[in-house]
């Protein structure tokens, strides 16, 4: 694997996107365009959302995000990565071990046990059987699943299965968590029990964060927002989050 | 690492889904179980043929007298067809005791043995009181007697002068001796016994003990089994009152150097040429085992190969059965394809999991195959009255060609979802 640092070691910089358009072909020669030249930059531990109406293009966003596709142009750079010139292993080395994904729908692997889906991403680094089998437990425990941890994930209640995702999302020691709606599917005590343990890894562990939601009240919890419509960024705001004032509480 | 991490999956995902891994096993269960079955049915047959062959001695050249063919068309083996001159065999066409002195004479250095067999009548009767056994009287020569090295348990063989004079004495069985004198050797030494055999009665007394060995085609053990009662060849011939007649077949045992195949032609023409050349209807045939030996394997080895191949056809059948299954389960699990992809998984891990996937289904399936190919040919020989004869050979071969199916027809569905794009793939519900 080889993928090239940024030689700038001291750089802030985690998320360099730089004109980027993503079109689609829907049968020639129409050509679709989703995201029209987008700019913007996440620093390192910063917490970001990305708010937009279904549409918008956030979708399209957070796979170009998340190194799961590539933009039809401009230039992305992840942690010091230039996306562009990547080869399709090097993004699954990429995916592997700088980015954690939490989706809406958990996507965890049915007919395994939680342990075993934390221990996945380790599994495809390379990482000795003891040796994961080890951090899996401590991800575990740090979102409390530790009692439920030899369970499947249909004996999983839907809070407890996004508990395990964001274990295995921190598996890899991840640059950025990138969470697609992760609440999106939970009644508003257990949504509100997942955005604390985002709040946590954010101030505990300095993780960088991109949330991506439609909804405009879970945005403000986050330092800073990007509001995307129609394949635009049509603004960026300050979020009401305050980790001195949560310290209050 | 990443393999073991795969079976497991692959097992958890079999166990999941149970009926329909077995209903995907069967067509490779059914295969392999027909291949491994056919492949144990010949193979013992084959070792039950060699065995027999050799015990009537691979090196042996059966001699005999058979009907001229008027077109002189012999096969190899000596068998004759087309239409001959036809007349009852008379005792002047056999071959006299005359020829056979100067025959063994000229060619004393190939022959080692010239075997002759007088069976008196079919099997016959010994009994006594409450008592009875289950005999042939066979007249052996002493050539006969020395070559078949009988293991002798009591008494002694047949001397010089009971061959020359037809003494009336007789060689049992230790089964015999078993039946008629609860086993006592020492109290059936020298005890006079009459065999009945079609209401004709035989006398003999007992001058030694043999020990008896089940021949290959006896069904199972049973405990009053024919045994021979050997008597000298003369005096089988006297009961039979044939002592005064040439034979109408013998058994050259050749020396070791001697090759059979040519040896047969030359004995054939030895006895053709100064013997029968003027017998308007007979002649002398020679077969050699070996060549009989070597055409009856082959001719097994064919059928043998003839039916795996057929069997072999249920084996493809199968292995699309698999493809097919994989095709589905992978469609069932794009999501969860997608969503290895996004953890970081490659094209080739993910090629590799669904190839072991096959490859364990194709495997377990191979494997009770096996076992049931195995259990099938067996109780097909067992019913056949046969010892079974399992062949590793196969064995390593079916694993091997199991292994191969999964990884030829898991191949293709494994690399369709290793193309899988991943977004698509997390999309998909």
């Amino acid at each position: 694997m080889d993928i090239k640092e940024n030689t700038l070691e001291d750089s802030n910089i985690m998320l360099d996107l730089r004109d980027i358009h993503k079109s689609f072909f829907i049968g020639t020669p129409n050509e679709f365009e989703v995201l029209h030249g987008l700019n913007f930059v996440v620093n390192k531990g910063e917490f970001v959302s990305i708010v937009g109406q279904s549409g918008s293009g956030k979708s399209t966003l957070m796979n170009i995000i998340g190194a799961l596709d590539r933009p039809t142009s401009g230039e992305y750079t992840l942690d010091g990565v230039d996306i562009e010139k990547a080869k399709d292993s090097e993004l699954s080395a990429l995916r592997n071990k700088k980015i954690g994904f939490v989706f809406q729908t958990y996507n965890l692997i049915a007919r395994t046990t939680a342990l075993k889906n934390v221990e996945l991403p380790m599994m495809y680094a390379g990482m000795g059987r003891s040796e994961r089998t080890e951090r899996a437990k401590m991800l575990l425990e740090q979102v409390d699943m530790t009692p439920r941890m030899l369970h499947k994930p249909d004996e999983l209640s839907g809070g407890q299965k996004q508990r395990v995702a964001i274990a295995r999302a921190m598996a890899n020691d991840p640059a950025i968590i990138l969470a697609d709606e992760p609440t999106g599917a939970l009644d508003s005590a257990t949504g509100r029990m997942i955005m604390d343990i985002f709040h946590k890894l954010h101030e505990e562990q300095g993780k960088t964060i991109v949330l991506i939601t439609h909804s405009p009240e879970l945005s403000q919890e986050t330092q800073r927002i990007i509001t995307l419509k129609d394949g635009d960024i049509i603004g960026e705001s300050a979020g009401n989050w305050n980790p001195k004032a949560k310290e209050v509480e | 690492m990443l393999i073991t991490e795969n079976i497991l999956v692959a097992l958890a995902g079999l166990r999941a889904n149970i009926m329909r891994s077995l209903l995907t096993m069967l067509g490779i269960i059914i295969g392999i179980a027909s291949v491994i079955g056919i492949m144990t049915v010949g193979n013992s047959i084959t070792v039950i043929v060699n065995t027999t062959m050799q015990e009537l001695g691979a090196n042996n050249l059966e001699v005999g007298v058979t009907q001229k063919s008027l077109d002189e068309e012999t096969t190899s083996s000596g068998m004759s067809f087309g239409r001959g001159y036809i007349r009852e065999m008379s005792d002047d066409d056999l071959i006299s005791h005359d020829m056979l002195v100067s025959f063994r004479e000229k060619y004393q250095d190939d022959i080692k043995y010239v075997l002759l067999t007088e069976a008196v009548g079919n099997p016959g009767t010994v009994t006594d009181g409450s008592k009875n056994a289950n005999v042939q009287i066979t007249g052996f020569n002493r050539d006969n007697i020395e070559f078949s090295n009988l293991e002798m348990l009591g008494g002694r063989s047949f001397l010089n002068t009971d061959y020359l004079e037809a003494k009336r004495v007789c060689m049992v069985s230790d089964k015999f001796v078993e039946r008629m004198y609860k086993g006592d050797n020492d109290a059936a030494l020298g005890q006079e016994i009459e065999v009945s055999v079609n209401g004709q009665f035989y006398k003999y007394y007992i001058v030694g003990i043999y020990k008896y060995v089940a021949d290959q085609f006896s069904f199972g053990v049973s405990d009053n089994p024919t045994t021979n009662v050997y008597v000298p060849f003369k005096t089988a011939r006297i009961d039979n009152h044939t002592q005064n007649k040439g034979y109408s077949r013998l058994t050259l045992v050749t020396s070791i150097e001697t090759n059979n195949d040519s040896f047969a032609n030359t004995v054939r023409d030895y006895f053709n040429i100064n013997f029968y050349s003027r017998n308007d209807a007979y002649e002398v045939m020679v077969i050699s085992m070996t060549s009989m030996m070597d055409s009856m394997n082959s001719m097994i080895g064919t059928i043998q190969l003839a039916l795996s191949v057929i069997a072999g056809i249920s084996l493809v059948v199968g292995g699309i059965g698999v493809m097919n299954i994989m095709l589905v389960s992978i469609t069932e699990r794009t999501k969860e394809i997608g969503t290895r992809k996004a953890l970081g998984a490659t094209n080739s891990s993910i090629r590799l999991q669904f190839i072991t996937e096959s490859v364990v289904i194709c495997l377990i399936g191979g494997i009770i195959g096996i076992g049931l190919g195995v259990a099938l040919g067996m109780v097909a020989v067992k019913l056949m009255g046969y010892q079974a004869a399992i062949s590793v050979q196969s064995i390593v071969i079916a694993v091997g060609f199991s292994m191969a199916i999964g990884v030829f027809f898991g191949y293709y569905p494994a690399n369709k979802a290793a193309k899988l794009n991943p977004i698509d793939a997390l999309r998909y519900e």
